[in-house]
């Protein structure tokens, strides 16, 4: 927006000029986590781009963390890179401190505070924590910028996230339907609607795209699928 | 003599300028227009000319036409690519078409390229820019195959191969590599279809398909769908609700039981 008030004079005197940095960009992507029953299902496209250019068609923006849950990410990406080293080194500390891993629900208030240290130079992420709590149920979190966070069933951020939202409130929560039985969904059904989910958002959200990886994350570990998305 | 009315003056009316300015600056956003942000080309070959254009129209992020047409019609032996404002393009290229076929019964002969480049060149001048289309012109007339590219503040290029739109660089590209003079018709096309592409997938304001147009004196040969390289995958579960799974919040069923003739209406 042009800065137009009282400096502007009709002297010959310019006022300096200024040149503005911004250390912000949005790498684009979408993300979404499901908690199921005793599972939970986080996933996310792995294009990176900048405006109308494609950096990478493979640059996963979700990542394993080494207590068994897996944050998703979304936003810039070199803010994510730092949050997740700086989230690997605390995991790292605590687990030698404490000779346990962390829990997922502290590492949820841990990243919370993570963020909120940063409040007036955020880290520009939109994050998404998916794991197994210490009830060994499935659990969802959902972070903003600056560290507000709550527990969520399914969750979806990003460039197509309110595309895919609706959705998945639909199809995960039984919204909005009559005469339906309400139940838990399979880990197997889960992933059929989380891949629909992604090739019908790639069909219309143009900053998501190349390819999907699925984490399913279970008490015996975590699995990973990779699907290929259209390119265009 | 003073005209007694007072004919409507030509192009825009910029009335409202002021008053939208003071509007915005109260912080009403002004209506958002879809931009095909776009891969368009075009280059020469040894009997005519080829045209390209991928067929993905945005708004903002959002895909809003996944197979528009952006290569226009403009006379039998010319079409236009458009790149930019939607609306622009096609009122734009619809209005030339127009005046063509007009001066084509006036002067009773086939339009020239020439003609077209310069009704266009001239109306995008006088519009200063403001109307948002950057078109590739394409077309086989007396003097043979001629191709153009026209930018929105009225400037124009004649070269024997363009590109246009955002996907411009990555279609360029494609021609600075491979293009060379008097191709055959289908190699030509092929290269077409090989610049539109990197526009399609190097680009995220283009994608979908590839249109190609080929123009020669015999005639025009327009491909819709010449290639279709992103067809959708086929759904994992089909998403069909149950009966009476939608809440109904009245329901009204009539009983045709008693239907009565009313008086003939009142058409004195």
């Amino acid at each position: 927006m042009p800065i137009t008030h009282e400096y502007q004079s009709a002297s010959p005197v310019k006022a300096p000029v200024e040149h503005r940095f911004s250390p912000y960009t949005d790498n684009g992507g979408t993300a979404l986590a499901v908690a199921g029953e005793d599972f939970c299902v986080v996933a996310g496209d792995t294009r990176q781009s900048e405006g109308y250019h494609i950096n990478s068609r493979y640059q996963p923006k979700v990542f394993q963390l080494s207590n068994g849950s897996v944050l998703a990410t979304g936003g810039m990406y070199a803010d994510a890179v730092t949050l997740v080293k700086r989230l690997e080194q605390r995991l790292e500390w605590y687990y030698h401190q404490h000779e346990k891993k962390m829990s997922v629900d502290a590492l949820a208030q841990m990243l919370s505070v993570i963020l909120y240290h940063k409040r007036f130079f955020p880290y520009y992420v939109w994050n998404t924590l998916g794991g197994i709590d210490g009830n060994g149920k499935g659990c969802v979190f959902s972070y903003d910028p600056v560290g507000n966070y709550e527990k969520h069933h399914w969750n979806c951020t990003g460039s197509a996230g309110h595309l895919i939202q609706p959705f998945l409130d639909n199809q995960i929560g039984f919204k909005h339907m009559q005469g339906i039985q309400r139940r838990f969904l399979t880990p197997e059904e889960v992933v059929r609607i989380v891949k629909d989910s992604f090739t019908s958002a790639t069909e219309r959200d143009i900053y998501t795209g190349d390819y999907v990886e699925i984490f399913i994350v279970t008490a015996g570990g975590i699995d990973v699928q990779r699907v290929p998305l259209k390119r265009d | 003599m003073a005209m007694k009315v007072e004919l409507p003056q030509k192009g825009f009316n910029f009335e409202n300028f002021q008053r939208n300015a003071v509007l915005a600056d109260k912080g009403y956003k002004a209506p958002k227009v879809t931009k095909t942000g776009t891969t368009i080309c075009g280059c020469l070959y040894k009997d005519g000319l080829v045209l390209g254009a991928d067929t993905r129209a945005t708004e903002g992020p959002i895909v809003a036409d996944k197979n528009c047409e952006k290569i226009h019609y403009l006379a039998p032996n010319m079409y236009c690519c458009g790149a930019g404002t939607a609306a622009d393009c096609d009122h734009t290229t619809h209005l030339i078409e127009s005046k063509l076929e007009l001066h084509r019964l006036q002067t009773g002969r086939p339009s020239r390229v020439s003609t077209a480049l310069t009704m266009l060149k001239q109306m995008l001048f006088r519009y200063q820019g403001q109307i948002g289309c950057a078109l590739v012109l394409g077309g086989f007339d007396v003097n043979g195959p001629h191709l153009y590219t026209i930018y929105p503040h009225g400037s124009t290029d004649k070269l024997p191969y363009v590109t246009m739109g955002s996907g411009s660089l990555a279609a360029m590209a494609v021609f600075e590599s491979r293009w060379r003079k008097d191709m055959e018709r289908e190699e030509a096309a092929e290269l077409v279809k090989d610049a539109i592409s990197a526009g399609i997938f190097n680009d995220l304001g283009s994608g979908s398909n590839v249109d190609v147009c080929i123009i020669t004196a015999d005639g025009v040969d327009y491909r819709r769908g010449y290639d279709k390289p992103n067809q959708r995958g086929v759904k994992e579960q089909s998403y069909k609700f149950a009966k009476g799974t939608t809440a109904i919040l009245t329901e009204d069923i009539r009983q045709f039981v008693d239907v009565v003739e009313g008086d003939a209406m009142d058409i004195s």
